[in-house]
C-alpha cells in the first residue's frame, strides 16, 4: 500500500522538478529563476522525505533540515543582491 | 490497526505530491511573476506539509520512535514560505515594475509603501524641490 503511494509521490516530485527545471532554463526575469530555484529545493526536501520514508530510517532528515535553511538564506541574499546590488552593505 | 494507518500514509503521501505537483505546474503554466509566485509559495508548501504528516504517521505508528525533524523542517518551510515569497516579489517589484504606470493607485497619502520614502523625508524633498522651481509630483 504503502508502496504504491510512494511510487506515486516520487513520480510526482520528479515531474514537478522537471517543471521547476523549465522554468529555471526559460524564465524571462531573474526573479523567476530566483523562484524556481526556490521552489526545487522545496521538491528535493519532499523526496529525500519520501525517501526516509522508503528506507524507514531518519537519517536523511537533517540534510533536509539544513537545505530547507540554505535555501531561505540563499533566496533572501539574491533577492537582496537583486535589489540593492550588494548583500551586505 | 496497522492496516488503517498504512492506508493514512498512504493517502497522505498521494496528497502531498499531487499538491507539490499542482505547485510546480502553476509555476510553469501561469503568466506572469505574480501569478507564479502563488503556486510555489502555497501549493508546494502544503504538499511537503503532506509528506512530513504522512513521514511523521510513519515513523510514530508503525515503527514506535518519535522523530522530532519532521516538526522542525515543517515549521521552518511554513515561516520561511512568506517571507521568501514577499521578498521576491518585492525584488520584482522593483525591478521589473514602472510605478506610475503599471501599478493601479491607491487611497493614502503617500503611494505605494515599498516605493515610499519616509513622510518626512519626502515632505523635507517636496520643500526643497518647490523652493527651487521644480514641478510638484502628484
Amino acid at each position: 500500500m504503502i508502496q504504491y503511494a510512494l511510487t506515486f509521490g516520487f513520480v510526482a516530485v520528479s515531474a514537478a522538478l522537471m517543471m521547476n527545471l523549465y522554468r529555471l532554463v526559460k524564465g524571462p526575469t531573474v526573479m523567476d529563476r530566483v523562484l524556481a530555484v526556490d521552489t526545487m529545493v522545496v521538491n528535493t526536501i519532499a523526496l529525500i522525505i519520501l525517501y526516509g520514508i522508503r528506507e524507514s530510517t531518519t537519517l536523511y532528515f537533517e540534510s533536509a533540515l539544513l537545505m530547507a535553511m540554505f535555501s531561505f538564506i540563499s533566496t533572501v541574499a539574491y533577492c537582496r543582491f537583486a535589489l540593492r546590488g550588494d548583500v551586505i552593505e | 490497526m496497522h492496516d488503517r494507518f498504512e492506508i493514512l500514509i498512504a493517502i497522505h503521501i498521494v496528497i502531498g505530491a499531487f499538491f507539490v505537483f499542482v505547485g510546480s505546474f502553476g509555476l510553469v503554466k501561469l503568466p506572469s511573476l505574480m501569478s507564479r509566485l502563488h503556486g510555489p509559495s502555497k501549493a508546494t508548501t502544503l504538499g511537503v506539509g503532506g509528506c512530513l504528516i504522512a513521514s511523521m504517521l510513519h515513523f510514530g505508528a508503525l515503527e514506535g520512535r518519535v522523530s522530532i525533524q519532521e516538526m522542525l523542517i515543517t515549521f521552518f518551510l511554513f515561516i520561511t514560505a512568506p517571507v521568501t515569497a514577499h521578498f521576491i516579489a518585492k525584488a520584482h517589484l522593483h525591478a521589473e515594475v514602472d510605478p506610475e504606470s503599471e501599478l493601479p493607485p491607491d487611497e493614502g497619502r503617500y503611494g505605494w509603501s515599498t516605493f515610499a520614502t519616509m513622510p518626512e523625508v519626502r515632505m523635507a524633498s517636496r520643500e526643497s524641490r518647490s523652493a527651487s522651481g521644480d514641478r510638484l509630483e502628484s
